[in-house]
């Protein structure tokens, strides 16, 4: 096990960026996704840390051994690099059974027969997998198959395990259980694990940090509880969480405490930035109330019901539309009053 | 994120791909480059006296003229017998399209000169099937298919296949919807077919047409074995007549008429590219289920005609062959009391140089199918792995030796290799010179079907091994090989039918011990020995059906595009 340190790395492909200064440190151990819409480079970088591409710029390091240096060119290719990798296809050799399929990375190591046959064993066993050894990939289900393609990458005790969309192809009522397969294997082999995805659902269920990517860079690398509450721009502030992004009209510091005027309303927020400096307030259904009193007039757009509650989106007079969570029902075109309470206020450059 | 397939993984492959690169480019590209070196220079310097020289003879010019015209008229035919056969196939919902389709198949896997030995064996005063039903025309008169219309009716049976198999890949990637849509639309049979179909099929016809030209016009067996009677030489039958009757002294001026040949069918060859890449346009939608659009009460009438057809063109001429093998002697009616396994017996078990051609040609087969295996998987996976300039290039060329006539090819092969750099040895005479043409030329028809295979082979396949350790070596060995195997294999069996008949090449390059069974064919008909070269022609057949039905056999588990007849 291993942490994995990134600095300064860069890949263009054919003169376009797809990742820009990626300098971060994935803890030993820890837990980490990447969020990100398609084409943000989270898949990039993924293939960067295994190997399958070079940096055009940077460096990267797992544990203590050097992977890829852009300067010096030097690139440990994938089959040296002792890392696991969790293909979104599975990418299962279809002529092998799937214990041949568990064991072949053992064999590459020369290990004896003895040893091969204890540790797939072994493997087989924790992904649940002992009555399916002899069986080829065809005969399985994709919930099976991605157990083999698990129980295969941790066989050998790699230092860090890499996941590409491992879930993507499985039906929702799977993809909850295979959740629970991850973090249990996490947590059993406190493996270094980096998980790629676009479903933020799946990010926060499973991460102990998330990295949200958009145009080639990590916007925001943090705990999924601080990126909902506390996201630095407004991308994580949108993508993360239903919310809605809207400026800040004036602002002031009363003592520790920032007063500011949305949408016309005085409100209290918070932020981790100068009062000077604050541009824009996120506005999630927890910050908005709906009484009769509320000092922002706003009219019922859409009803959707989530099961024990409706979600509203409704429109203010000067045109913002937010999103307010209530028990009780409305109707279209309903006028409803609507306090806003401390949200996250952010700087926007 | 899609196109970041490419640059992944270690310097092992890229050393590898250079390594096997340089040798199939020495192999495939280096002798065509020989031969237009040797046109437009003389002694070392450049010139084009001598090109100018044969050029200017009235034989190159007659040639010349008797080649296109065999070939066009040829490919004519071709396109007529083709051309309704893929449209009715492909189209409607006749019964037993797969039997239709590999017996139609079966023409362009049989060797041309078997072809022209079968049909002169149907017609003509000597007949053996015509005189047992008694028919017979008297003797003394003409064999009729010693003339060009001979030559143009054979090259046109012999390559109908060819037009048949780009036609119906091409009606096959018309999406059924577009048919559908015009029958909504109150369009009616032949309606659709002349402003739906038709026009949406033209590209593929036109490429069809092209390149069946340019195989026609590289055609040896059939002008040399019904031409050479006649008197009427084409390009390919003129460089081999000057070449047999004069040797190696003849060689520069032989050269340029193989460019001459070459320089018409490169014509053809980028008319043909031109053609496909136009194909790929604009069609959208379903096209999982073809289309069979109902002939009605037409279907029987149909069915009898095209099966007809076929019996006419590929089982007559084979009865025609087995009675000539069946008589004592070359004339003979046959009759249960003249019936005799003679002709069988002598060239199968005493010929001495029969038992050699065998050895030789199976030898040269079974080690080009091999070699070619061993060259081809890695280079098809590199080269589908990393995308270099240098890759792609030949990747466009690669089909040169395969496409240019044989003779081209052969001639190129001798100015290659009949006097080796910085040495005095030749490899001219000996059977290395075969099996390195062997090789060049069937290098094509080997990767071609590993290369399609590979195209729909997951990435994460190799990268999976990657990622848990396995080295190039490793990967090529537990993981390409085993899930390539079915297209390599069938590769080299279409290798091994090729090489196992091939006529033209070897016609050029043999010598005595090195014959190959199509020189014998070819020899054992031109000395009078009809009857043994039925009854080997005969064998031949056989194995080449024997050989297609197993491949046939096997085709389900063959990855889309690995069959050359199931594209």
């Amino acid at each position: 096990m291993a942490d994995i340190d990134l600095s300064c790395v860069g890949k263009t492909f054919a003169g376009t960026p797809a990742l820009q200064d990626i300098t971060t440190r994935f803890e030993d151990g820890e837990f980490i996704a990447l969020l990100g819409p398609s084409g943000c480079g989270k898949t990039t970088l993924l293939r960067l840390l295994a190997g399958f591409e070079a940096p055009s710029s940077g460096q990267i390091r797992i544990g203590t051994r050097e992977m890829a240096n852009a300067e010096t060119g030097a690139n440990l290719p994938p089959e040296e690099r002792n890392i696991g990798f969790v293909f979104q296809s599975y990418a299962l050799w279809p002529h092998m059974s799937v214990r041949r399929n568990v064991s072949y990375p053992l064999e590459i190591r020369r290990f004896s027969k003895a040893e091969v046959t204890r540790h797939t064993d072994a493997a087989l066993a924790s992904t649940g997998l002992e009555a399916y050894a002899d069986r080829m990939p065809s005969d399985l289900s994709g919930g099976q198959r991605q157990r083999v393609a698990l129980a295969r990458c941790l066989v050998s005790d790699p230092c860090a395990v890499l996941l590409d969309e491992p879930l993507a192809n499985l039906d929702v009522a799977l993809r909850a259980t295979m959740q629970g397969v991850f973090t249990d294997f996490h947590k059993r082999t406190g493996a270094t694990m980096v998980y790629v995805t676009h479903d933020q659902a799946e990010a926060m269920a499973m991460a102990d940090r998330i990295a949200v990517m958009d145009q080639g860079r990590i916007q925001q690398f943090d705990t999924p509880q601080t990126l909902y509450e506390r996201p630095k721009n407004r991308f994580v502030a949108e993508f993360v969480g239903r919310g809605t992004v809207v400026p800040v009209q004036e602002i002031k510091q009363d003592g520790s405490a920032q007063r500011a005027r949305i949408l016309g309303a005085e409100v209290d927020v918070q932020s981790a930035q100068q009062a000077a400096r604050v541009s824009h307030v996120c506005l999630r259904p927890e910050n908005l109330t709906i009484s009769e009193s509320g000092d922002l007039r706003s009219k019922v757009a859409r009803v959707t019901y989530m099961g024990g509650k409706y979600l509203l989106e409704t429109v203010t007079d000067c045109g913002a539309s937010l999103f307010a969570e209530t028990r009780a029902r409305f109707e279209v075109g309903a006028q409803l009053g609507v306090t806003i309470t401390t949200p996250w206020a952010f700087s926007e450059e | 994120m899609n196109a970041i397939q490419q640059s992944g993984g270690s310097r092992s492959e890229a050393r590898l791909l250079s390594a096997i690169l340089v040798i199939a480019i020495c192999l495939t590209l280096a002798p065509v480059l020989r031969l237009f070196v040797e046109g437009v220079t003389d002694q070392g310097s450049p010139s084009l006296t001598l090109m100018r020289e044969v050029l200017a003879q009235p034989s190159t010019l007659n040639a010349l003229k008797h080649s296109l015209v065999t070939a066009g008229f040829g490919t004519l035919v071709s396109l007529v017998l083709g051309a309704a056969f893929a449209f009715l196939v492909a189209l409607t919902d006749l019964r037993a399209k797969a039997a239709l389709v590999f017996c139609l198949m079966i023409p362009m896997m049989i060797p041309p000169q078997i072809t022209a030995l079968s049909w002169t064996q149907i017609m003509g005063p000597s007949s053996v099937l015509l005189k047992t039903l008694g028919i017979a025309p008297p003797l003394g008169a003409p064999q009729p298919l010693y003339s060009p219309q001979g030559i143009i009716f054979l090259l046109g049976i012999q390559h109908m296949s060819i037009i048949f198999l780009t036609l119906r890949a091409g009606l096959r990637s018309i999406p059924q919807d577009v048919v559908e849509a015009a029958r909504i639309s109150g369009a009616k049979g032949l309606r659709t077919w002349w402003q739906v179909v038709m026009p949406l099929t033209l590209p593929s016809l036109a490429a069809g047409t092209a390149i069946t030209f340019v195989t026609a016009l590289g055609n040896f067996g059939i002008p040399a074995m019904l031409g050479i009677p006649a008197g009427y030489a084409t390009l390919p039958t003129l460089v081999y007549q000057k070449l047999a009757g004069m040797g190696t002294t003849v060689l520069a001026e032989v050269s340029v008429l193989a460019m001459l040949i070459g320089a018409v069918a490169v014509a053809g060859i980028l008319l043909q590219r031109l053609c496909q890449s136009r194909q790929k346009l604009h069609l959208v939608g379903s096209t999982s289920r073809p289309l069979a659009l109902p002939l009605g009460a037409a279907r029987l009438p149909v069915e009898i005609f095209l099966w007809t057809v076929v019996f006419a063109i590929l089982v007559l001429p084979m009865f025609g062959l087995l009675a000539t093998s069946l008589v004592p002697a070359y004339g003979v009616s046959l009759r249960l009391d003249t019936v005799t396994l003679a002709s069988w017996y002598e060239v199968l078990f005493r010929q001495p140089v029969t038992s050699r051609a065998f050895a030789n040609s199976f030898g040269l087969a079974v080690g080009a199918s091999v070699v070619l295996v061993i060259l081809c998987l890695p280079l098809a996976w590199l080269m589908e792995r990393r995308k270099t300039r240098l890759a792609r290039l030949f990747d466009s060329l690669l089909d040169l030796p395969y496409a240019l006539p044989g003779v081209v090819l052969s001639i190129a092969m001798i100015l290659l290799l009949i006097k080796l750099p910085f040495t005095e040895a030749t490899l001219y005479g000996t059977i290395w010179i075969i099996f390195l043409a062997y090789l060049a030329r069937f290098f094509a028809v080997m990767f071609r079907p590993v290369q399609a295979s590979l195209k729909q082979f997951d990435p994460a396949m190799d990268e999976a091994a990657q990622s848990v350790g396995a080295s190039l070596y490793r990967r090529l060995r537990d993981v390409i090989f085993p899930l390539s195997a079915p297209a390599a294999a069938a590769g080299a069996i279409l290798v091994f039918l090729t090489a196992f008949n091939e006529l033209t090449v070897s016609a050029l390059l043999w010598s005595s011990g090195t014959e190959t069974l199509g020189v014998v064919i070819f020899n054992l008909d031109d000395s009078g020995e009809t009857g043994m070269a039925s009854a080997l022609a005969m064998t031949i057949v056989f194995v080449v059906v024997a050989l297609m039905a197993l491949i046939q056999l096997f085709s389900r588990r063959f990855p889309k595009g690995v069959v050359p007849w199931q594209t």
